[in-house]
């Protein structure tokens, strides 16, 4: 092992190692989606080349003529299965769902999502709180998506949610961390994980997103439609890994005027 | 007897269970894991599908797991 990689694990060890969420402790600070891939093979791919352990799926009407399970993939990947409610407006609705991903795939975990509108698919607050109150209460380890309001995020951690997945901006859109100091704020107010979750594009939102000091990212478009899914995978993966390396370390603060890094001293026409 | 199964109206054998309804809309009379059943809107559990008959305007509906979100 090479020095570099002894650092960030010692890096790692002194943050007390790896994510964990209710309890479990998770392989990669990196969470995936499925959704957008234009083929299983293609999600296949890019799903190893993220190093995921834990993938979301929606739940959805069967339909006899589809070929291949997303399940499938997931299991030969000994990639653990995240359910969510992907499509729900109501918290009935959304509750609903996630008893019949309970029933259907074996896990009490869940990606809470009640949307309000499909223009802008941002997270409904009020049918949030009630479904995510329903559900804890029903036994279920709920992770919301949720808005970037630290507020919000509070309520929900009062409630028993076991995260709270604030976006960086609307889902699918690409447009990175709008606010970051809202999730900043979340990130210090915060006693479960942080976890931001849609809007991200490219690498460096990932990498900003645990600089500000999430606990890990969760995202799907900027990988299963970016041109090369497999190598965008890759990517986030490591902006994932240095994003978290470079909050542990610390960075140094913005100045106004330069910092000399090499000494004056000893300049040899200075006389 | 007329149901509404995954919003679609369907014609089944008066006294037809979950199980045989299910089977119906997934096409395998054994439908694999990862498939999981709500009759108007409270999720009957796998082991009660045989049991569970249906009556006239009933709702199911039959979900599993796709990609998305």
């Amino acid at each position: 092992m090479d020095s570099v990689n002894d650092t960030a694990n010692q890096a790692d060890t002194a943050d007390g190692g790896r994510l964990v969420i209710a309890g479990e402790e998770l392989g990669s600070r990196l969470i995936m989606g499925t959704g957008g891939a234009p083929s299983m093979a293609v999600l296949r791919e890019a799903l190893i080349a993220s190093g995921t352990g834990l993938t979301t799926v929606a739940m959805r009407r069967v339909d006899p003529s589809a070929r291949g399970s997303v399940l499938d993939v997931l299991r030969e990947c000994g990639i653990r299965v995240l359910p969510n409610t992907a499509g729900c407006f109501t918290a009935g609705e959304a509750v609903l769902t996630a008893k019949l991903a309970r029933e259907a795939l074996g896990t009490s975990w869940v990606k809470l999502e009640v949307i309000a509108d499909e223009r802008t698919l941002l997270p409904d607050p009020i049918e949030l709180v009630e479904a995510a109150e329903q559900l804890v209460g029903d036994g279920f380890t709920v992770l919301p998506y949720t808005s970037d309001d630290p507020v919000l995020a509070r309520r929900l951690e009062q409630i028993g949610c076991a995260a709270v997945m604030p976006l960086g901006s609307p889902i699918g859109s690409g447009l990175g961390i709008r606010n970051p100091h809202n999730i900043e704020l979340i990130v210090e107010g915060a006693g479960v994980p942080v976890i931001l979750d849609a809007g991200l594009g490219t690498a460096s939102d990932a990498a900003l997103a645990m600089e500000l000091g999430c606990d890990a990212v969760l995202l799907a478009t900027a990988v299963t439609r970016a041109q090369s899914p497999a190598r965008m995978a890759a990517a986030m993966r490591h902006a994932v890994e240095g994003g978290r390396l470079a909050r542990l370390a610390g960075r140094i603060p913005m100045r106004r005027y330069a910092q000399a890094s090499s000494p004056f001293e000893g300049i040899g026409t200075g006389g | 007897m007329r149901i509404m199964v995954n919003g679609e109206p369907r014609e089944l054998p008066a006294g037809s269970s979950v199980a045989e309804a299910v089977a119906a809309v997934t096409g395998a009379a054994q439908p694999g894991a990862g498939i999981a059943a709500a009759l108007n809107d409270e999720v009957v559990r796998r082991s009660a599908w045989d049991a569970t008959t249906l009556n006239e305007a009933d709702r199911l509906e039959v979900l599993t797991a796709v990609q998305g979100g």
